[in-house]
């Protein structure tokens, strides 16, 4: 990249004449050490730029980026991916009725049916995103409006949240748990895939519902206060549901017990507040095929059953449901591998403009030898 | 009772200072000793006893005076919280942290958790603290060293001399000090081993000279070989402890109700060491930090350089930077809540979005506040710490003769002498060694050219040898020998013409102030001498009227020479001779004494009371001394009456100025004494011109009565207490008139070593050297013309005018002048070659406000000004009117105590240690020993502190501006909610911890071009002159680049994570990753030399980085909330797309500048050198070139005839 011109001196460098203190008792010299470092003459590497260093650096960096950039472009382009909105503006869209009377507090579930087609079989593991949008997750007091502790299990900030949890802190004189604004507005729509087999027979699609959580939000950050205490509802005795909450935080998953509490994964993932008003989190793996002769998600029509909870149209949200496949390097996502390859081919293209230049040009600037 | 009234007759003693011993003592009115004096005494004066004394009062009061612990620290173990907090609040970056983290506290507007927001305060302020600490250990340690020296002090109840520390000894101890002996306070002497009470001192440690001063015993105390300290209970008033070391004014009260006035001839000043004297023994007056000593120093001085003045500019458009940036997240967030009818992710709030703004405005500048870089100030501080550490390890700095170095008394300007644009210089000591050298002489109008005095074209000659080094003239040593081979009368003409000889140089030998000892035993250190001889001989037969035993020591010298003399020998005499060591106030005297002795005049020893010389001829005499009239810079001489030792008559020596004497000696009709002057002007006049000072030496012979008639009004004049300066100067007015010229000398002041290559290197760095001295206009030109300040091509413009008038008309001809010869000259390079010279009181005339514009026009137009006989006040006025009329940089360099103002005045002021005092050394930013170190220190350092101290500032407000606008971006996508997407303790430790440590070592060690290359093409150094390091251009540029780097390392990010599952801290996770990469090789490449050093640090900052936040995203379960970060780092460094984005984001976020910036940068810097370089080498042909041709170019000067001569001279005597 650079050229590097090894500036090293000798160490012993000259020695001025013996000192001339002739006063009696031996007064300490005040002459300086001669080391290399006191007279700045420790060993430099200097970066010098000149033509023929810079161009290789530049060539070098088109090498290597375009090839990353379409190994990345060709990845991300094998990666099959699904979304269909659901929110139901539309008049035509199915969730159009129950999107219009949203309520928190509504009783009785409203249901939608959103059906669609996939025209490319999904291979391998299909994960199964909801995605919100014009959602500000990461708003500063929302992002705040939360209890680590008491998430942790810690008993008495369970029973006494922390004040950034305020107002979602106590209802009824008794302290919400999980308090605090993220927990209050958690996710609630439940989604269920349907295949629509050619036969006309609807075939139920598996979700996963663990594994959907990062390992150490699971296991060590996200406890259930009591610890291995099966009897839930016992230990959240003292403490209320979130106002929004249909359920206490114990019976979010009735299917699984171990999955109840603060470690319900869904309740996990929510609490992962997004980085980008737009956004998607995992909702369910649909694991592939034991057999490995059928994709996981065959070609077909699909239904998607929404029980409709969640509001947002009333700051212009959106709801959708992705499927997606997975690479190494996650979900689809042309734009780093262009990247790389302009970046690259800049790169290359200066690499060319200046060896124009140094060819004719460069030739005079060459010869300056610069006094060192 | 002492009242009130009774002050002023007290105050007499205090202004009296005698000389001659009856005659001074003086009978003071009695004075009532009772229990009020004491008290009343303690308000204006002290009151010192034995420390033994029964006197109640007076030991009460002795002991509340400052005992002799010194402590130079600023804290106590327990005053160092508070006082260094309430210092460290004084400054305005300080309180603006404050101001925020208080805000934080205010739960409406918070940003982080409020201890968060702590520790950037705490941080900088504890650093702080550290760093005084440590200055304030460093003192302590000095402190304790001095404290812990050791003296002999007389302890009454064991009835003799103990061992004490330094720091026990307290006022009114009586101390005995050994030869070699530092002094540990102010103490007046009351008793010396040398048999005439006096003393020599070396103050070296106090104000850098090194020559002897003698102090005396305080009269009329029982002087013999015993002092019993029993015995002594006299009382000493003095005033109160100043820091004037000159003054010292009291008297001792005897108990028989005598009083003997004191002055500063009978003081010890503390830190001074005894030398030539066996044993002193003084009592403690002032002790600790009440001795003069003490009182002096002041300490290291603060001044803000010009680089901090812009610096500050700058932080305030950042200000401005920050305002903008808050509005627009404020008004953003007002917007953004207005368009919003309560969302399930909004806590339910009633604000206004107007007001919620306002609260978002506030809550901005918390998140935002690292854009103002308060931890650059500290920075800023230790990095000049290390450059001044750096500046003081130069071994090219260091003078091996004094064995010091660079002093810098003032800690933060360094980087100002990387922009100086005007150099003003004093010449004498300066430029010039102000060490003396005898080199013509002019006796009875005859000139003596002492051509064997050649110059001396070795550099390093020790300083012993040239002083002995006075090769006599032929033609006045023949004509001295008649005198000495032979006393048989000559030819009477030539026997007058002798006797003129013999007059002059027993003048110089007897009307000085020279002080004679040996330089291989100190005088009066005699048991074992090795003559072996008892030396103690009372009363030799030559020396009759040394009865008294005055001289011990010397008298064996009287013996041997005695003994030479005997022989015959005359080159033995000059051995023999060669061992005694001239110490004399005034450098002017040694060399005079030692060209007498050259000629066998010797002086060999001095007392009080006679002069102890041998005359060739002669022998040893002794000659009386009756009085000394001593130098005044009013008078401009000094003169001593003496009674002739052959002829026995009152002779009065006079030694001065040339035009002051020349104008008291008076020709009287007598035609030989008017041709005697007139040839003795006109050789005084080619002195001038040679660059010699001169002095002329003058005698007259008084008749007795005249002399008991002067005597009677003088001894007047010295027991008078009102007047008394003046009367005496009256009186030795009255005495010096009628004189006969003797003679005059011519001596060489020689330049220091490598003087006109520092100027010539100066003068090519752009600097401007101007001269501002005191001496006559003939001398400074030929030094100017010695040290290539002239150049034999120059055109020299002369302003000597009479009024204002003539000086405007003259400066007005001047710049036509100019213009002419600009004219003619245009094909020669840009430089002018005019030089104006200018005299003091035409400069009166120009420092007026009318003159002051075209004065300084002229100025610009001339490559160099030289100023004479100016005063310190012009010498100062200069240098404001410069510095502030024409705002550049100025520094100013001198070494006496008459360059202390100009030095003050400069923005650089820089002090010559060693011959002339301490004065200017104290005064200044930085003292060095030689001139020629002017050179390294501003071309080397000067240009490396300033470009080292203006990229690293540069560097910090990119760092800062970079990191803070990734947060800023964020803003866009989080509704300006001033959230932030990293760890609360990443964010504040990203400025403070990881990436702080690589800028200071950058700032002190950087280089951006090689020690030798600065020293070679001084042309290097202009791009600090135009502040070329640090433009506003070049800060806008970096603000930019900063910008463009923060929106790469911003939207590489946001695209690659766009639309997935990230949550906020894992999207800050490779954000912070890059953006620390990016911070970190932009160092790299704007550094110009990476040692190790650098490379550890840089490793070491990434590698803390990763080690902190991988360790903290493994730990921390549930602390710092709601930031947590637990797993966030582990999970997304597992993740190759991590560090696609990183390598991504660091390579095309530092490609412009790496491209751009580097490319054009290195190019053009390429060929700077090389077109540089190349104009160098052809300016050295071109100089070899002119100066073979000087002859030729000469009659350039045409229209100053006089200055052919001097160039040739100047060319032969200081090439």
């Amino acid at each position: 990249m650079m050229a590097s011109s090894y500036n090293a001196k000798d160490e012993d460098g000259h020695l001025p004449g013996s000192v001339g203190s002739g006063g009696p008792g031996a007064v300490k010299s005040k002459k300086p050490d001669n080391t290399a470092f006191k007279q700045q003459r420790l060993p430099a590497w200097q970066p010098i730029l000149t033509a023929g260093t810079v161009l290789p650096a530049f060539f070098m960096i088109g090498l290597i980026f375009i090839p990353i950039g379409i190994g990345l472009l060709v990845t991300s382009n094998n990666i099959k991916e699904f979304e269909i909105d659901y929110t139901g503006v539309d008049m035509s869209s199915p969730c159009f009725s129950c999107s219009q009377n949203y309520s928190w507090n509504s009783t009785s579930a409203c249901t939608c049916s959103v059906p669609f087609t996939l025209d490319q079989p999904f291979e391998s593991n299909v994960f199964m995103y909801y995605g919100l949008s014009n959602f500000y997750q990461n708003h500063r007091r929302y992002v705040k409006s939360r209890d680590d502790s008491q998430l942790n299990g810690d008993k008495s900030s369970l029973l006494n949240p922390s004040k950034e949890c305020e107002p979602y802190r106590t209802s009824d004189k008794k302290s919400i748990a999980p308090c605090g604004a993220i927990a209050n507005s958690l996710f609630n729509d439940t989604l269920e895939l349907f295949y629509n087999h050619p036969n006309g027979s609807k075939i139920t699609i598996h979700l996963e519902k663990t594994g959907i959580a990062w390992w150490t939000d699971k296991h060590v950050k996200f406890r259930n206060p009591g610890g291995n205490n099966n009897n839930l509802s016992s230990v959240f005795r003292d403490t209320s549901k979130p106002v929004n909450w249909h359920k206490p935080v114990y019976e979010l998953d009735p299917s699984d017990p171990d999955n109840n509490g603060f470690v319900n994964e869904d309740f996990i993932v929510w609490m992962r507040t997004a980085a980008l008003p737009t956004f998607r989190k995992l909702y369910r793996i649909i694991q592939k095929k034991k057999d490995n002769m059928t994709p996981t998600l065959p070609p077909g029509n699909y239904s998607l059953e929404v029980t409709y909870n969640y509001p947002v149209r009333s700051f212009d949200g959106r709801k959708r449901m992705i499927l997606s496949t997975i690479s190494w390097m996650g979900g689809k996502n042309p734009f780093l591998g262009i990247a790389y390859i302009t970046v690259g081919s800049v790169c290359f293209f200066l690499g060319v403009v200046l060896l124009i230049i140094h060819h004719k040009y460069g030739n005079r600037n060459n010869s300056a030898d610069i006094p060192n | 009772m002492l009242g009130i009234e009774n002050l002023p007759k007290l105050a007499g003693p205090f202004l009296k200072t005698e000389r001659k011993g009856p005659a001074a003592m003086i009978q003071q009115f009695e004075q009532d000793h009772g229990g009020g004096m004491a008290k009343d005494l303690a308000k204006n004066r002290r009151v010192v006893m034995p420390s033994w004394t029964e006197h109640e009062e007076i030991k009460e009061l002795q002991k509340s005076y400052s005992r002799n612990k010194v402590r130079t620290t600023k804290y106590t173990f327990l005053s160092f919280i508070p006082k260094n907090l309430f210092e460290q609040l004084h400054r305005f970056a300080n309180l603006y942290f404050i101001f925020l983290a208080a805000l934080n506290f205010v739960p409406i507007v918070n940003a982080f958790q409020p201890e968060i927001s702590i520790i950037p305060i705490v941080f900088v302020m504890s650093i702080t603290a550290v760093k005084d600490l440590w200055e304030d250990q460093r003192r302590r340690k000095s402190d304790q060293k001095v404290n812990n020296r050791l003296c002999d002090v007389y302890d009454r109840k064991q009835k003799r001399y103990v061992e004490r520390r330094w720091a026990e000894v307290c006022v009114g101890d009586l101390v005995r000090l050994c030869c070699n002996e530092i002094i540990p306070a102010d103490m007046v002497l009351l008793h010396s081993s040398d048999p005439n009470g006096v003393c020599h001192i070396e103050t070296a440690n106090l104000d850098g000279e090194t020559n002897l001063k003698q102090r005396q015993v305080v009269r009329d105390l029982p002087q013999g070989s015993e002092f019993v300290p029993e015995n002594y209970s006299s009382h000493i008033e003095c005033e109160n402890p100043n820091n004037d070391l000159r003054r010292f004014r009291g008297f001792m009260e005897h108990p028989g109700k005598v009083r003997v006035g004191l002055h500063s001839e009978n003081l010890l000043l503390r830190s001074c060491t005894v030398r030539n004297t066996e044993t002193v023994i003084g009592i403690v007056v002032y002790a600790g930090h009440e001795t003069k000593a003490m009182q002096n120093n002041s300490g290291p001085r603060y001044k803000r350089s010009k680089l901090e003045r812009r610096l500050n500019m700058d932080v305030l458009w950042c200000v401005i930077l920050l305002l903008l940036m808050c509005l627009i997240a404020a008004v953003g967030h007002g917007f953004w809540l207005s368009g919003l009818q309560n969302p399930i992710y909004m806590i339910p709030d009633d604000t206004h979005p107007a007001l919620a703004a306002f609260y978002m405005f506030w809550t901005m500048i918390i998140v935002l506040q690292v854009l103002i870089p308060i931890s650059l100030y500290v920075s800023i501080e230790i990095v000049k710490l290390g450059q001044i550490y750096f500046i003081q390890n130069d071994l090219d700095l260091y003078n091996p003769v004094l064995d010091t170095g660079v002093q810098c008394r003032a800690l933060n300007i360094t980087e100002d002498l990387g922009q100086i644009q005007f150099l003003f210089s004093d010449k004498t000591g300066t430029l010039t060694e102000n060490r003396m050298l005898f080199r013509r002489c002019t006796v009875a109008g005859t000139e003596y050219p002492h051509h064997e005095n050649g110059p001396f074209t070795s550099k390093h000659t020790p300083l012993i040898l040239w002083e002995c080094a006075v090769v006599p003239d032929p033609q006045l040593q023949a004509k001295l020998n008649t005198l000495s081979s032979a006393m048989r009368s000559p030819p009477r003409q030539q026997a007058a013409e002798i006797s003129h000889i013999l007059d002059f140089f027993l003048a110089l030998t007897v009307c000085n102030t020279v002080v004679v000892s040996s330089p291989t035993q100190p005088r009066h250190v005699s048991p074992t001498t090795p003559s072996g001889t008892p030396s103690y001989t009372p009363s030799t037969p030559v020396t009759p009227a040394l009865s008294s035993g005055a001289w011990s020591e010397d008298v064996d010298d009287i013996q041997k020479a005695k003994v030479n003399s005997a022989d015959e020998s005359e080159s033995d005499d000059e051995d023999e001779a060669e061992e005694l060591l001239y110490e004399a106030e005034s450098p002017d005297e040694a060399a005079l004494v030692q060209a007498a002795k050259a000629y066998g005049c010797t002086l060999l020893g001095r007392s009080p009371e006679q002069v102890l010389v041998v005359v060739p001829g002669t022998g040893p005499l002794s000659i009386p001394l009756l009085h000394v009239l001593p130098f005044h810079s009013a008078r401009k001489r000094m003169s001593v009456v003496v009674r002739h030792p052959l002829t026995g008559e009152v002779v009065v020596y006079t030694k001065g100025a040339d035009n002051v004497i020349m104008e008291l000696a008076e020709a009287d009709g007598n035609l030989g004494r008017r041709i005697v002057m007139e040839r003795t002007q006109r050789n005084l006049d080619q002195y001038a011109r040679e660059g010699l000072r001169t002095l002329c030496v003058a005698k007259k012979v008084l008749e007795e009565q005249e002399y008991e008639a002067w005597l009677k009004r003088h001894e007047y004049a010295e027991t008078s207490i009102e007047n008394r300066e003046e009367l005496l100067l009256e009186s030795a007015e009255r005495l010096e008139t009628n004189l006969t010229l003797l003679g005059a000398t011519g001596i060489v002041d020689r330049l220091q070593e490598e003087v006109p290559e520092t100027i010539e290197a100066l003068q090519e760095a752009g600097i401007k050297v101007w001269v501002l001295t005191g001496d006559k206009q003939e001398t400074a030109i030929n030094i100017a013309f010695a040290c290539k300040l002239l150049r034999p091509t120059d055109h020299i413009l002369m302003a000597n005018c009479d009024s204002k008038e003539t000086c405007e008309a003259r400066l007005h001809e001047l710049q036509h002048e100019i213009r002419q010869v600009t004219k003619e000259g245009v094909s020669e390079d840009d430089s002018s070659d005019c030089v104006l010279v200018i005299d003091g009181r035409t400069l009166d005339y120009t420092l007026q406000k009318e003159l002051q514009g075209s004065f300084l026009e002229l100025t610009c137009c001339c490559r160099s000004v030289i100023c004479c006989r100016s005063t310190p006040l012009q010498k100062s006025q200069v240098v404001r009117l410069v510095r502030d009329k024409l705002k550049v940089m100025t520094l100013a360099i001198g070494d006496g105590a008459n360059d202390v103002s100009m030095i003050q005045m400069a923005d650089v002021g820089i002090g010559i240690s060693g011959q002339e005092g301490m004065q200017a050394v104290m005064s200044s930013d930085f003292a060095i020993s030689r001139f020629k170190f002017l050179r390294k220190l501003i071309l080397v350092h000067g240009h490396w502190c300033y470009t080292r101290l203006a990229n690293m500032i540069l560097y910090f407000f990119y760092k800062n501006v970079m990191y803070v606008n990734l947060l800023f971006w964020y803003q866009f996508f989080c509704g300006f909610s001033g959230s932030t997407m990293t760890n609360s303790w990443v964010l504040i430790f990203f400025n403070l911890l990881f990436t702080s440590v690589p800028p200071i070592i950058y700032g002190v060690l950087d280089k951006d071009v090689s020690g030798e290359t600065l020293l070679d093409l001084p042309d290097l150094y202009k791009s600090g002159q135009n502040s070329q390091a640090y433009l506003p251009s070049t800060f806008w540029m970096n603000i930019l680049d900063a910008f463009y780097q923060s929106l790469v390392c911003f939207f590489i990010p946001y695209f690659a994570y766009t639309g997935s599952d990230i949550g906020v801290f894992s999207f800050g996770s490779p954000i912070n990753g890059s953006a620390l990469l990016i911070i970190l090789l932009h160092q790299l490449i704007e550094s110009r030399t990476v040692t190790w050093i650098h490379t550890a640090i840089l490793l070491f900052s990434a590698l803390f980085y990763y080690a902190f936040v991988l360790l903290f995203s493994l730990t921390c379960v549930t602390c710092n909330s709601p930031t947590n970060p637990l797993g966030i780092e582990t999970k997304m460094m597992s993740d190759p797309l991590y560090y696609l984005v990183c390598g991504l984001t660091t390579v095309l976020a530092l490609l412009p500048r790496y491209y751009t910036l580097e490319q054009c940068h290195r190019r053009l810097s390429a060929q700077d050198y090389s077109t540089s370089l190349r104009q160098w080498k052809e300016n050295k042909a071109a100089q070899r070139l002119s100066s073979r041709h000087v002859p030729q170019n000469l009659s350039v000067n045409a229209d100053m005839p006089h200055l052919t001569d001097c160039i040739a001279e100047a060319g032969a005597v200081l090439s």
